[in-house]
C-alpha cells in the first residue's frame, strides 16, 4: 500500500467574522499516526475536515502528495471531477458513524466500491466481505445498521472506507460516541490500521490511544495548532502551559 | 323511520360513482407527485430566484381554499379560448394543490436526514447524482411514505368538492340520489360508508408499505 503525505500550510478559516483556524502549519508523514488533541471548539475537527476539503479553507493551503486539494490555483475552486478524484483516496470515520440505514453493513461497504469505483456487484460484494471480515465482523454482514452496537457500526464504517484502499484516513473523534466499553474494539481496528503503514490523522480524546499509537502528536486550541511534537513531549512533558492546563484538566476528569 | 332497503340500494350507484372519485384522487396525486417533487428542488436549489417563486406556489396554493381554485380554474379556461372537459380539469386542480402539500413533505423528509448521511458519501467520491439517487431520496421516500398516504386520504375526501363542477362522483351522486328518493339520511350514510371504507383501504396500504420499507 502506497501512503500519502499531508501538507497543510498557513491555513485559516472564517466562519463570517468567526476565525476558526489561524494560520495552521502541519506536515504529516507518510505511514505514521498523527492525532489531533485539544479542546472542544479549538479546531480540531474542522482541520481535519478542511483535509479532504469536506470544509473549505479561506487562506494556505492543503496538499495532499504534492496536490492541492479544493483549489486549482490560490481562489481558484477545483471542479467537482477533480475534488472526487482526490477524495477516493481518502478515507472518513466520522463521530455519529454516518452509515446509511437503508442498506446492510455489506451494502454499506459495496455502494463507494459500485459507484465510485465501478466494480461489478459480485466484487463489490466480495471485496467488502473482505474488509467486514478484516473488522472482525464477517458475521454480521447481513445486518443493517440499526441492528449493530455503535462500536459494531464505527467498525463498519471503517471497513467501508478501507474498502476503497484509501492512501490516507481521517478520523474525526471515532470513538466519542460510543458507549465506554466498546471504544476498545474500535481502536483496536484502527491501531490494526496504523501496523500496516497507514498514514492517519485521528481527532480524538483518547489519550491512551494518543499515546501509545501516535507517531505525533498537535495540540489546538481557538483555532491555532500550539505544538506538535512527539506523544511523549506532548503529552508527558509539554511545556506550553496551554497544553499542560488541558492536560490537568483531562487527568482531573479522569481520575477517581 | 330509517329505511333499511333505501341505504342498501343507495350504495350500488354510489359505489359506481366512486370510480370518479377514485380516479380524481390517484390521477390527482400521480400529478401532485410529479409538480410537487419539481416545486421541492426549486426550494432547495442554489438558485434564489427558483427558491423564491417555489416558496409562493406553495404559500399561494396552501393559502386558497381548493374549492375556490376549482371555481377559479374551471371559470377561467373559457378566457383562453380553452375547452378542456370538467374531469381532466378537476384532476388538473386536484394535483396543482396538491404538489403545494407534497413538496413540503419532501422537503420535511429531506431535511430531517442527518447531513452526515450526505457527508459521507461525498467523502468516498460519490457524485452529486448518486448522492441523491442512492443515499437520500430512498430515505426520504420511506420517510415520507405515511405523510404521503395521508395526504392521498385527504385528496380522497377534497374530490368531494368537483362535485361544483358537474362530475358525477360519490357526493355529487348522493345529493342526486337524495333528491329523488326523499331519503337524505340514508343515502348520506351509504355514501360515508363508502368513503370509510376507500380510506380504510388506504390506510391499510400504508401500513403495509412502511412495514414492507422498514429497516
Amino acid at each position: 500500500m502506497q501512503a500519502s503525505s499531508v501538507e497543510i500550510r498557513n491555513v485559516s478559516k472564517f466562519y463570517g467574522p468567526f476565525q476558526a483556524l489561524r494560520d495552521v502549519n502541519l506536515s504529516i508523514p507518510p505511514g505514521k499516526v498523527t492525532c489531533l488533541i485539544g479542546p472542544s471548539g479549538s479546531g480540531k475537527s474542522t482541520l481535519l475536515r478542511c483535509i479532504n476539503f469536506l470544509e473549505d479553507y479561506s487562506a494556505g493551503e492543503i496538499r495532499i502528495d504534492g496536490r492541492m486539494i479544493g483549489y486549482e490555483a490560490p481562489g481558484r475552486r477545483m471542479r467537482g471531477r477533480a475534488l472526487r478524484e482526490m477524495r477516493r483516496s481518502i478515507g472518513m470515520v466520522f463521530q455519529q458513524f454516518n452509515l446509511w440505514p437503508h442498506m446492510t453493513a455489506r451494502e454499506n461497504v459495496a455502494e463507494g466500491l459500485i459507484r465510485v469505483r465501478g466494480l461489478s456487484r459480485p466484487d463489490a460484494a466480495g471485496r467488502a466481505a473482505d474488509a467486514l471480515a478484516k473488522v472482525g465482523l464477517a458475521d454480521k454482514m447481513d445486518n443493517h445498521p440499526s441492528r449493530l452496537s455503535g462500536g459494531q457500526q464505527q467498525r463498519v464504517a471503517i471497513a467501508r472506507a478501507i474498502a476503497m484502499e484509501p492512501r490516507l484516513m481521517l478520523f474525526d473523534e471515532p470513538t466519542s460516541a460510543l458507549d465506554p466499553e466498546l471504544v476498545g474494539e474500535v481502536l483496536h481496528v484502527m491501531k490494526a490500521l496504523a501496523g500496516e503503514g497507514m498514514t492517519m490523522v485521528v481527532v480524538t480524546h483518547e489519550m491512551g490511544f494518543a499515546s501509545h499509537v501516535a507517531d505525533q502528536v498537535a495540540f489546538m486550541e481557538r483555532g491555532e495548532l500550539v505544538g506538535v511534537d512527539t506523544p511523549g513531549r506532548i503529552l508527558h512533558q509539554p511545556e506550553d502551559p496551554r497544553i499542560q492546563g488541558f492536560l490537568r484538566t483531562y487527568h482531573e476528569r479522569n481520575s477517581f | 323511520m330509517f329505511s333499511i332497503p333505501t341505504f342498501l340500494e343507495s350504495l350500488v350507484p354510489l359505489f359506481w360513482a366512486a370510480r370518479y372519485t377514485l380516479l380524481i384522487s390517484v390521477a390527482g396525486i400521480a400529478l401532485g407527485l410529479v409538480i410537487g417533487t419539481l416545486v421541492c428542488a426549486a426550494r432547495l436549489s442554489p438558485s434564489r430566484a427558483l427558491r423564491r417563486a417555489g416558496a409562493v406556489w406553495v404559500s399561494f396554493l396552501r393559502g386558497v381554499p381548493l374549492l375556490v381554485q376549482l371555481l377559479v380554474f374551471y371559470y377561467s379556461l373559457p378566457l383562453f379560448g380553452l375547452d378542456v372537459p370538467a374531469m381532466v380539469a378537476a384532476i388538473v386542480t386536484v394535483g396543482i394543490c396538491a404538489s403545494a402539500y407534497i413538496s413540503e413533505i419532501w422537503r420535511g423528509a429531506i431535511n430531517a436526514l442527518p447531513r452526515g448521511q450526505a457527508e459521507a458519501a461525498v467523502a468516498i467520491g460519490m457524485t452529486p447524482q448518486d448522492v441523491w439517487r442512492r443515499i437520500i431520496l430512498p430515505q426520504a421516500f420511506t420517510l415520507s411514505l405515511p405523510a404521503l398516504i395521508n395526504e392521498l386520504i385527504l385528496l380522497v375526501k377534497a374530490s368531494s368538492l368537483v362535485s361544483v363542477v358537474g362530475i358525477l362522483e360519490i357526493t355529487r351522486a348522493s345529493q342526486a340520489q337524495a333528491a329523488t328518493t326523499f331519503r337524505p339520511l340514508e343515502v348520506y350514510l351509504a355514501a360515508a360508508c363508502i368513503y370509510l371504507v376507500i380510506n380504510l383501504c388506504l390506510a391499510a396500504l400504508g401500513r403495509y408499505l412502511e412495514h414492507r420499507t422498514a429497516v
